[in-house]
């Protein structure tokens, strides 16, 4: 059994299951995830070999019509195996609460983005430069604070490479307790797709948005860019400027 | 029929009626046709049912009582079948009423089953090939609400109606006539969920969670959904109501709890789930309706609803839903591997308590559905510890299962045991990926994707599913009389195996990888994977091909069954095949437990007009060498 397992893992370690990696929570959650295939599979060879042992071993011969033992049980082994797995599931959710608490640690300087979604559409907003954009450009080992609203039904925010993923809600008059800030680190330029993971209607299957991840001087650049633009077709001068490290006012 | 479908017409008319009166006297139009309200036909899709029960015969016996009238103990209630006629009318026999059930899930299993086969034919390639966007998410939606509410949640109550009164030696259940209106409410949803194909703006398509805002404001089809899910839940908590009293207090004499077969454990937990959870998913599909069509305001969040609130009702459920969806098959399993295996249940006692310890908890988990949902964040510790907990009972079952195996004389010439065997297998991975699902960290990720999908599915097919076929083949003969084929099964068991592993194993990858659920199409990088699923899709559902076939013709013309083909212990398999209308002359007296295996002399029941003596071990099949003749134990026909 334990062979089994050893190489079951090693052959399932081999994989990136969960694809690219571009922010900083993929590492503990992958991290998580690939200790839960090393104990998935401790769990899946004791069964295989159990049941095709007993296939093997005690498989009726033709002609046999006798009963097997009459064995009730074996208090001991009960309680071992109530008493042991209740153990690993208890140990399993604390190794999981240390990695939740880890990836929503806010960090002090994260930069917040307003994410609108809509059938059948994204609408991103940056309320510290006043740019409003339906692509998602953010500045690499920066934390995002994602500030999620719908405006009709529910739909879901999530980058497969980001793994971080939460529904946007439409929310009402009172204000609705809804806990819809999510923070994320991406730490990998490149170009990535939200993608809505929650079923919204006709639209849902292709509702996505352009995100791409660069560096600070290159998003400033785009932040100026966004800012001048938004100036010349409403003809007045853009919002305040945006993130650390940029220097004077915008166009 | 002829007064029931009469009935049917007059119940419509009358809410049609009704609707058209008290529209025109309230001044208001008297079609209302924009929005999502269309009273004109939902009080129809209401009163219509109704009527056809009424017509049915289902309320006879209770109205002429109300009346104060004398009642006629057989008016319109029908017991024991002489042909097969009497599957169409009310029929008060538990035997006749599972049989029922049994065939009418399976026609929607079927029905499903195609409507997932177009899903898999279109999602087969990137881009759109059969079907638009919007009729697939009305395929996706209408096959999770047929498969969960008229095929598997029915399909054990169909199977555990006709074992369980027998299993337990009563005569019948202990409320006839609510058991027969239980069934006939069943098509009933069926056909609501499959009408919606047929209004203004196609069937409902809010996916079968049906989240709120977006199944508030969906056009006609939805009420359908809505209504539907009380007709289907009405029969289920009847059910379960006829299961708790007859197990309670119809037991045969000796039958203490602690010698009462796990199936009848299993039930009684199923049905104390059913009798608690299903009144919420009723009440929440009402204040969508209620949303839809009088104006309310539970879910509307302009006005002050509260949108998450829908998935709080829904899942309060639809938690406990997947147990009442698995529970009755884990009772089938520990039947066929003790009989199969010729040994007791390995730690019998924790098996029972194990069934009560998943009761308890699975009230506590709803909210692991609802981890990236926006809810409370603090709730979703606790929430975590709760799901993986639950993990424990499931385990310590599969681990007494496991032992059974050992130190057995394994049998493994019934389709039964094979589909019990399969089981184990793949309801460990639906298992280990729950436990997965139930870390907030992973289902970040991977929530709402076809890990998810996967999931379910080796859960509810290699689960449920799997232990459905184990029932029914290894019930058949004491149900039909006959003898199916087992070369056949065995071809049907190898080929849903294959077919189901290599449509859904692949499914977890691509979850991972990035494609969501509820899609009727997606990023090309996935295109490879989805082709082979679609393929092994198509295996699986020719394999339910050689199923029906089997089930029929040997149905109608397989060799004929004795008594007690398997030689179990249970009381079920001490009468003939097919059992007797009354099924007993005289209630059997138990003696001992029900799986005494391998104890010289051990007896569970002693029927009337036996000694205690161990009879001689029977052939399978009438006529065939070996053992004593064929001849049935147990009370003689009238």
């Amino acid at each position: 059994m334990l062979a089994l397992t050893a190489v079951q893992s090693v052959v399932l370690l081999q994989f990136d299951w969960f694809g690219d990696a571009a922010s900083d929570e993929s590492g503990p959650i992958d991290t998580l995830f690939d200790v839960m295939i090393v104990l998935s599979s401790f769990v899946f060879s004791i069964v295989i070999v159990m049941l095709g042992y007993s296939v093997w071993k005690y498989r009726a011969k033709p002609g046999d019509e006798s009963d097997g033992e009459p064995i009730h049980g074996n208090t001991k082994l009960e309680i071992a195996w109530t008493v042991i797995p209740t153990v690993i599931v208890l140990v399993g959710a604390a190794y999981s609460w240390i990695v939740l608490d880890d990836i929503e640690a806010q960090a002090d300087d994260r930069m917040p983005v307003n994410v609108t979604a809509q059938q059948f559409k994204w609408t991103f907003e940056y309320p510290d430069s006043g740019v409003t954009s339906d692509e998602l450009h953010v500045p690499v080992d920066r934390q995002l604070e994602l500030h999620l609203t719908a405006l009709d039904v529910i739909h879901a925010f999530w980058v497969p490479e980001w793994r971080i993923k939460r529904d946007l809600v439409p929310s009402g008059l009172g204000g609705d307790e809804i806990d819809n800030e999510v923070v994320v680190t991406p730490d990998t330029e490149g170009s990535y797709s939200v993608v809505c993971t929650e079923l919204c209607g006709l639209g849902h299957a292709t509702m996505r948005a352009p995100v791409i991840v660069e560096s600070q001087a290159e998003f400033d650049q785009w932040t100026r860019e966004q800012q001048s633009a938004a100036g010349e077709s409403s003809g007045s001068s853009g919002g305040a400027s945006g993130g650390n490290g940029t220097s004077g006012a915008s166009g | 029929m002829g007064r029931a479908g009469l009935g049917f017409l007059l119940g419509s008319a009358f809410g049609f009626g009704l609707v058209v009166a008290l529209r025109a006297i309230s001044g208001l139009e008297i079609f209302q046709t924009e929005d999502t309200g269309y009273p004109h036909i939902i009080v129809p899709a209401i009163t219509g049912p109704l009527g056809f029960l009424a017509g049915l015969g289902a309320f006879d016996y209770w109205l002429r009582w109300a009346a104060g009238k004398p009642t006629i103990p057989e008016d319109h209630s029908q017991h024991g079948a002489y042909s097969w006629k009497d599957y169409f009318k009310f029929n008060t026999d538990h035997k006749v009423i599972g049989i029922q059930y049994i065939v009418t899930t399976f026609f929607f299993f079927l029905v499903g089953g195609l409507i997932a086969m177009v899903m898999r034919a279109e999602l087969a390639q990137p881009g759109t090939q059969i079907v638009d966007p919007g009729i697939f998410n009305g395929l996706f939606s209408t096959h999770a609400a047929i498969m969960i509410f008229v095929f598997v949640i029915p399909v054990f109550a169909g199977i555990a109606n006709y074992v369980l009164p027998l299993m337990i030696g009563a005569p019948d259940m202990a409320f006839p006539r609510l058991n027969a209106l239980s069934f006939w409410m069943l098509p009933i949803a069926g056909i609501l969920f499959l009408g919606s194909f047929l209004v203004p703006g196609g069937a409902f398509d809010a996916g079968w969670t049906g989240y709120a805002p977006l199944s508030t404001g969906a056009p006609l089809g939805q009420s359908f959904f809505n209504l539907g899910v009380q007709f289907a839940g009405a029969s289920s908590v009847a059910t379960a109501l006829n299961f708790l009293v007859t197990i309670i207090t119809m037991r045969a004499p000796g039958m203490t709890f602690w010698r009462m077969p796990l199936l009848v454990w299993a039930n009684l937990s199923t049905s104390l789930l059913v009798v608690a959870a299903t009144p919420f998913i009723a009440g929440v599909q009402f204040m969508v309706l209620f949303d839809r069509a009088l104006g309310t305001n539970f879910f509307q969040a302009a006005f002050g609803g509260d949108v998450l609130s829908y998935q709080h009702i829904f899942w309060f459920y639809s938690h406990p839903a997947v147990y009442i969806m698995m529970l009755p098959g884990f009772g089938i399993v520990s039947e066929v591997i003790s009989t199969h295996a010729r040994k007791p249940i390995f730690g019998y006692r924790l098996m029972a308590l194990a069934l009560i310890g998943i009761v308890v908890l699975s009230y506590t988990v709803w909210a692991h559905h609802m981890f990236v949902s926006g809810m409370f964040s603090w709730l979703r510790v606790p929430m975590m510890i709760t799901t993986l907990l639950i993990a424990v009972p499931t385990g310590i079952k599969i681990f007494s299962w496991l032992g059974t195996l050992f130190n057995s004389v394994l049998h493994l010439r019934s389709t039964a045991m094979l589909f019990a065997l399969g089981f184990i297998v793949t309801f460990v991975v639906g298992g280990i990926s729950g436990v997965m699902l139930g870390m907030v960290p992973i289902d970040i990720h991977v929530s709402d994707t076809y890990f998810v999908v996967a999931h379910i599915h080796f859960v509810l097919f290699g689960g449920s599913v799997f232990t459905i076929f184990a029932g029914i083949y290894h019930w058949f003969p004491k149900m039909t009389g006959r003898m199916y084929d087992e070369k056949l099964g065995r071809v049907h068991f190898y080929l849903t195996l294959v077919g189901m592993l290599g449509t859904f194993v692949p499914m977890h990858w691509v979850g991972m990888e990035g494609m969501p659920r509820r899609v009727a199409d997606y990023a090309a990088q996935f295109g490879d994977w989805n082709l082979v699923i679609s393929i092994a899709s198509f295996a699986l559902g020719i394999a339910q091909l050689i199923f029906l076939y089997n089930m029929i013709v040997s149905w109608k013309w397989g060799p004929r069954a004795t008594a007690n083909p398997w030689r179990a212990k249970t009381i079920e398999w001490q009468v003939s095949s097919p059992p007797p209308v009354f099924n007993f002359d005289e209630i059997p007296r138990v003696v001992g437990g029900p799986y005494e295996f391998g104890v010289p002399g051990a007896r569970h029941a002693i029927m009337p007009g036996e000694e205690a003596e161990v009879k001689p071990p029977e052939p399978a099949v009438v006529g065939t060498a070996g053992g004593g003749g064929g001849s049935p134990g147990g009370g003689s026909s009238p």
